[in-house]
C-alpha cells in the first residue's frame, strides 16, 4: 500500500469545513471522512501525517504572477517562481506573458508549461498576449495560443487601449472562451505618474495616477463587453470606483470578473512617504478609504479572487531613486498569510477567493475543487492561527511590503497532483523532480 | 545629520539657521571672507541634474568655511558608463567625503544616498519635492527686508506643482510665521494640498494690492507650456509680472525669483531691475545660508 494520510484535520469540503482525515493515493483524493480507526484502517503502510488543529483546502490558484522566464532570469525563473508558490500554498499559477519575449503564440506558452511541468511543483499555466509583441496594434496569435491551453489573455503591464482593437479580440474569443483580463490604466491621464495621485504625490511633487485613470478604462471595457458578451476579467483592482462599475455591469448580466493583490488589501499612497521604491507598483497603492473598499468587496463577492501580481525584482534594481525603479512587489509565499490577517474569514470564504473562484476564471478544472474523493490531491494544509513574520524568501528577489510585518495563518504543506510540494518543518524547499534529490 | 527638507522643521531651527547666516554675511563682508571653521572637512557636490548658481554658491560657502571641496556633474561622469547611483555615492564616500551635497531630477535620491552612506547629505533639489537651502535664503532676504516674518503676506506664483522651490518655502516660510497664497492656473496648483497650510487662487490680480512679497516661480519654457497652459503670451496675461501688476503693488512690497529667470515672461525686464527687486539679494544671501546650513552640519565635530 502506498499513499498518504492527512489524519485529523478541519477539511473543506463541498458540503463546508468538516472534521476528517483525507487519504491520497495515485495523485488523487481517494478517501475523505474516519479512515484510521478499525481492522481496515487506512493506516497501515501509509505515510500518515497528522493535520489535527490545521485546516485541509484545495490548493491555491493565482490568477497573476510574474515568473520572468524566458527572459528575465536574473529576477525569477520558473523553477524559484515554482518553489515560491509551493511555499505560498499554491498548487495552479498563471503567468503573465509580458516575458521577453512576450507569450504571443502557441510555442512560447508550450514552452512556459513544458518547463513548469519539468520543475514540477505546480502546475504554471501560460497566459497569452492580446496584441503581438504587447504592442497593442494588432492580435495575437489567439487560436494558437487557445491550443497551447491559454485561457487566459493579457497584455498586463499595458493597457490594450485601442478600443477597435479591444472589441475584436473580445468577439474573436467570445465564442472560444477564455478570458480577456485587462490591466486597466488610461496611457494619458497616468502619464507621468509614478504613484497615487493625492496629497502624498502632491507633497512630494510627484506625477500621480488617479484613480481614474482605472476606473475610465473599466467603464469602456465594460461597455465592450456587454456589447460583444465575451467574458472580461478586471485585474488588480485598486480603487473604491472600479467596484461601483463591476457591481453595477453584473446586474447588466455583463460576464465580468475582478482580482485584487494582498497589498492593495494592506497598504496606501501613505508607503511612499518613505520614498522607499519597494512601495512602487501598478497599480499604486491608494487611500486608506480604497483599502476598506477592496477589504468589503472581496469579503462581500463584487471581488471574485485574490491574485499576487508577484512581481520579482533584483535587489540592485530597487536600490534606486523611486521614480527609476521598476514596478513590482513579491507576494506568492505571502499571499495566503496577507489575506487570512487582513479579512479573518471563514475558511470557506478564503478558500473560495484564493482558491476555487479563481481556478474556474481560469478554467482550471483540476484545481480549485472542495476535497471530495476522486479530485485530483492539489491540496494545501495551513495553520489558521500561526503568528510569523516573513524574513525568508525562496523567490529569487525579496522586494516584499511584508516583509517583517507580523501575520496569521501558515502554509504548513502544498500537495500536486498528490505530491508533496513544500513541508514548512523542513528549513530547505521541498526538492523538485529536477534537482535530483526526490524519489 | 541631515539638512534634506523644510517639513516639519520647527521654527527654532529655521531661525538658528537664519541668525547664524546673519553671523555668516558679516563674514563675507569682511577683507578676508574667510574662517577657519571647517578645515580639513571634505564637502562633496554631487549634482547630477544640471545648476550654475546653486552649485557654485555651495562652492563659495564651503570654501568661506575653508572646507575642501570636489564637485561633480552628471555629464561627463560615470553615470554615462551606467553606473548605478549608488555605487556613484559609495566611491565618492570611499574618497574620504564628509558631507555631500546632492542634486538630483529624481524625488527623494537625497534621502536614498543618505541611506546608503554613512555621509551627511544636503538637499540641493530632489525633483518637484524640496529644495531647504532655497527656502532658507528666500526667508533670510525677506527677514533682512522686514525684520520679521511674522504675518508677512507672501504670494508664490507660477508653477506650484513642479516647484521644489515653492514646496520648500510654503513649509519655511509658514513656520516663520508668513501667510502664503500660492497663485496659479488650476493645471500648475498642487492636486490634493492636504496638510500645506496656505491658500490657493488662480486670480493675481486679485491679490495683488494684499501682499507685501510676490515669489514668481521659473517657468519652463522647454516645458512650452505643453498641456499645463494653452501658450506662453496667455500665462504672461494673466500671471506674468508686468509693469502695470508691480505698479499695483502696495508701495513698499518686493519681488523674488529664484533664478534663472525668463525675463519677459514670468518677469518684465524692467521689474527685474527695479530696487525692490531681491532676486540678486538672493543670491547674496545664499552663500551666507550655506555656510550656515554646513557649519550647524560639520561644525562643532
Amino acid at each position: 500500500m502506498s499513499g498518504i494520510l492527512l489524519a485529523g484535520g478541519g477539511v473543506l469540503t463541498p458540503r463546508g469545513e468538516a472534521r476528517a482525515d483525507v487519504l491520497i493515493e495515485g495523485g488523487r483524493v481517494a478517501a475523505v471522512g474516519s479512515l484510521r480507526a478499525g481492522p481496515d484502517g487506512a493506516t497501515a503502510g501509509r505515510q500518515v501525517i497528522d493535520v489535527s488543529g490545521l485546516v485541509v483546502g484545495p490548493g491555491f490558484v493565482d490568477l497573476h504572477a510574474h515568473l520572468r522566464e524566458p527572459g528575465q532570469e536574473w529576477k525569477e525563473d520558473i523553477a524559484s517562481g515554482s518553489q515560491a508558490a509551493a511555499a505560498g500554498g499554491f498548487t495552479a499559477v498563471v503567468a503573465m506573458p509580458n516575458t521577453d519575449p512576450p507569450t504571443d503564440s502557441g510555442h512560447l506558452a508550450r514552452y512556459i508549461s513544458d518547463r513548469g511541468r519539468q520543475v514540477g511543483l505546480v502546475d504554471v499555466i501560460p497566459a497569452g498576449c492580446i496584441t503581438m509583441g504587447m504592442e497593442g496594434l494588432r492580435l495575437s496569435h489567439l487560436d494558437d495560443l487557445f491550443a497551447a491551453g491559454v485561457r487566459v489573455f493579457t497584455d498586463d503591464g499595458v493597457t490594450v487601449a485601442d478600443s477597435g482593437l479591444l472589441r475584436r479580440a473580445m468577439e474573436y474569443l467570445q465564442s472560444r472562451g477564455g478570458v480577456i483580463a485587462q490591466h486597466a490604466e488610461d496611457p494619458g491621464l497616468g502619464r507621468g505618474g509614478y504613484m497615487h495621485e493625492g496629497w502624498v504625490s502632491s507633497l512630494l511633487g510627484m506625477g500621480g495616477i488617479p484613480a481614474l485613470a482605472e476606473t475610465v478604462i473599466v467603464a469602456r471595457d465594460l461597455a465592450v463587453a456587454e456589447l460583444t458578451g465575451a467574458a472580461y476579467h478586471v485585474q488588480h483592482i485598486s480603487c473604491a470606483g472600479t467596484l461601483d462599475l463591476i457591481d453595477a455591469a453584473r446586474s447588466r448580466g455583463v460576464s465580468v470578473t475582478a482580482e485584487v493583490t494582498p497589498h492593495h488589501l494592506w497598504f496606501s499612497d501613505r508607503q511612499v512617504l518613505s520614498m522607499d521604491p519597494v512601495a512602487k507598483m501598478y497599480p499604486p497603492l491608494r487611500t486608506p478609504a480604497d483599502i476598506d473598499a477592496l477589504r468589503d468587496g472581496l469579503r462581500d463577492g463584487v471581488i471574485d479572487a485574490v491574485a499576487t501580481d508577484h512581481a520579482p525584482h533584483a535587489a540592485h534594481e530597487k536600490d534606486v531613486p523611486f521614480e527609476e525603479a521598476p514596478n513590482g512587489v513579491t507576494g506568492l509565499e505571502t499571499a495566503f498569510a496577507a489575506v487570512r490577517t487582513a479579512l479573518d474569514p471563514d475558511p470557506g470564504l478564503l478558500f473560495e477567493r484564493m482558491s476555487v473562484a479563481p481556478a474556474t476564471i481560469a478554467s482550471l478544472e483540476r484545481h480549485g475543487n472542495w476535497i471530495e474523493p476522486g479530485i485530483p490531491a492539489n491540496l494545501v494544509v495551513v495553520d489558521w492561527h500561526e503568528q510569523w513574520a516573513p524574513e525568508r524568501f525562496l523567490s529569487k528577489s525579496a522586494n516584499s511590503l511584508f516583509a517583517g510585518v507580523p501575520l496569521a495563518g501558515r502554509v504548513r504543506f502544498t500537495f500536486s497532483d498528490g505530491r508533496l510540494t513544500h513541508d514548512s518543518r523542513l528549513d530547505i524547499p521541498a526538492p523538485s523532480p529536477d534537482s535530483g534529490r526526490l524519489r | 545629520m541631515n539638512f534634506l527638507t523644510t517639513e516639519g522643521l520647527p521654527r527654532n531651527d529655521l531661525e538658528e539657521i537664519l541668525d547664524l547666516a546673519d553671523e555668516f554675511t558679516k563674514v563675507l563682508s569682511r577683507p578676508i571672507p574667510r574662517v577657519p571653521a571647517l578645515q580639513g572637512k571634505l564637502v562633496a557636490n554631487l549634482f547630477f541634474e544640471s545648476s550654475t548658481r546653486t552649485r557654485l554658491s555651495f562652492e563659495r560657502a564651503a570654501r568661506a568655511l575653508s572646507a575642501d571641496v570636489m564637485s561633480f556633474s552628471a555629464s561627463g561622469s560615470s553615470l554615462s558608463k551606467g553606473e548605478s547611483l549608488k555605487d556613484t555615492a559609495l566611491t565618492i564616500e570611499a574618497m574620504g567625503v564628509d558631507l555631500m551635497v546632492v542634486r538630483h531630477r529624481a524625488t527623494g535620491a537625497p534621502w536614498r544616498i543618505a541611506g546608503w552612506t554613512g555621509c551627511q547629505v544636503i538637499n540641493a533639489g530632489d525633483g518637484a519635492h524640496q529644495h531647504p537651502t532655497q527656502a532658507m535664503l528666500d526667508a533670510l532676504t525677506l527677514r533682512r527686508r522686514f525684520g520679521d516674518l511674522d504675518g508677512l503676506r507672501v504670494a508664490i506664483v507660477g508653477d506650484i506643482r513642479h516647484s521644489r522651490v515653492a514646496r520648500s518655502n510654503v513649509f519655511a516660510l509658514t513656520a516663520l510665521g508668513a501667510r502664503v497664497v500660492l497663485v496659479a492656473p488650476r493645471t500648475l496648483q498642487p492636486v490634493d494640498r492636504e496638510g500645506w497650510p496656505v491658500e490657493t487662487t488662480d486670480d493675481l490680480d486679485g491679490v495683488l494690492d494684499q501682499v507685501d512679497a510676490v515669489y514668481l516661480l521659473r517657468i519652463q519654457i522647454e516645458r512650452g507650456g505643453a498641456s499645463v497652459f494653452p501658450s506662453l503670451p496667455e500665462y504672461v496675461s494673466r500671471y506674468g509680472m508686468t509693469r502695470d501688476r508691480f505698479a499695483r503693488l502696495p508701495s513698499d512690497a518686493v519681488v523674488l525669483h529664484p533664478g534663472p529667470m525668463n525675463r519677459g515672461v514670468e518677469i518684465d525686464d524692467m521689474v527685474a531691475g527695479h530696487p525692490r527687486a531681491l532676486i540678486l539679494d538672493q543670491v547674496t544671501n545664499g552663500v551666507a545660508v550655506r555656510m550656515a546650513v554646513l557649519f550647524r552640519l560639520l561644525g562643532g565635530k
